[in-house]
């Protein structure tokens, strides 16, 4: 599987590998999906460290999260994103809704 | 632009299956190929960030996931510095172009509409050619820098 999980109280860390495209974000979505409903998330962080490429697919798959936690009035966040995935991610103004820092500590030092 | 075999110094022509796992194949291949351009490894993202955007709309859009259907790449040098991209399918074509070529329009509420901007905004030239019922056909152009010519002049 191309993700890992950790559960902060209600937080979802999830942490994937490797090319975020349409065959990695579809998997991805339905397995955080999934979480969120059985263990009552309320925030979401998204740890990009591990990918290596994103494409429009990837992007759909975070504002359909940023989507989903919003309406449960939780917050998501991007984390790890390298230059060549960061540069796509700005590009598509997509960190206009979903904050982007560099490491999940700077999150909780925010 | 065209497809024109008298002016090509190299050229690589490959059809795949509709399937998901495909396209980052179709990526790796056009990659591989490209890197004989002699251009930085940004720009070798870029033409894969392309690539995964048109084949992904051909297997999405083109045949609505259905597999088993045809997706054919053409991927060509012309001089030193010049790579002609043609992505095409044979699904269901496109009936308004204008109107599939604007920022975040798409067709399925779940997409960004963002894969037309990137393949615009990355490469310098794109066309779209489609008839509904028919297919589409997607033809870029970019040209890179020579580098070690442009470094002395
Ligand atoms: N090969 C194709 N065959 C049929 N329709 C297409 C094809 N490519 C694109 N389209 C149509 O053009 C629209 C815009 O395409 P574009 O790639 O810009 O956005 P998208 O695929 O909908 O979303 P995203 O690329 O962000 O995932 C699509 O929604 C679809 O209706
Ligand atoms: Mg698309």
């Amino acid at each position: 599987m191309n993700l890992d999980y950790k559960l902060v109280r209600n937080t979802l860390v999830v942490k994937v590998k490797g090319e975020l495209d349409m065959v990695i974000a579809e998997r991805v979505r339905d397995e955080i999906d999934n979480r969120i409903t059985e263990n009552q998330i309320k925030n979401l962080i998204l740890n990009l460290e591990k990918v290596t490429f994103i494409d429009s697919s990837g992007l759909g798959l975070i504002i359909g999260r940023y989507k989903k936690i919003n309406s449960l009035n939780g917050k998501m966040y991007i984390v790890g994103a390298r230059p060549t995935v960061e540069k796509i991610l700005f590009f598509s103004g997509i960190n206009k809704l979903v904050p982007i820092y560099r490491t999940e500590q700077d999150i909780i030092n925010i | 632009m065209g497809w024109t075999i008298m002016n090509i110094k190299n050229y690589v022509r490959f059809e795949f299956s509709s399937i998901a796992e495909n396209v980052g194949l179709a990526r790796s291949c056009v990659a591989a190929f490209a890197s004989q351009l002699d251009c930085t490894l940004d720009e070798i993202e870029e033409i894969k960030l392309v690539v995964s955007e048109a084949v992904s709309n051909c297997i999405i859009h083109a045949y609505d996931n259905r597999a088993n259907q045809k997706v054919e790449i053409m991927v060509s040098i012309q001089d030193d510095r010049t790579l002609d991209l043609i992505i095409k399918d044979y699904g269901k074509g496109i009936v308004d172009i204008e109107k599939a070529l604007e920022p975040a329009y798409s067709t399925d509420g779940s997409r960004m509409g963002m894969g037309f901007t990137f393949m615009k905004s990355f490469m310098d030239e794109m066309e779209v050619i489609s008839k509904p019922g028919e297919g589409t056909s997607v033809q870029m152009r970019r040209s890179f820098l020579v580098r070690d010519q442009e470094a002395y002049a």
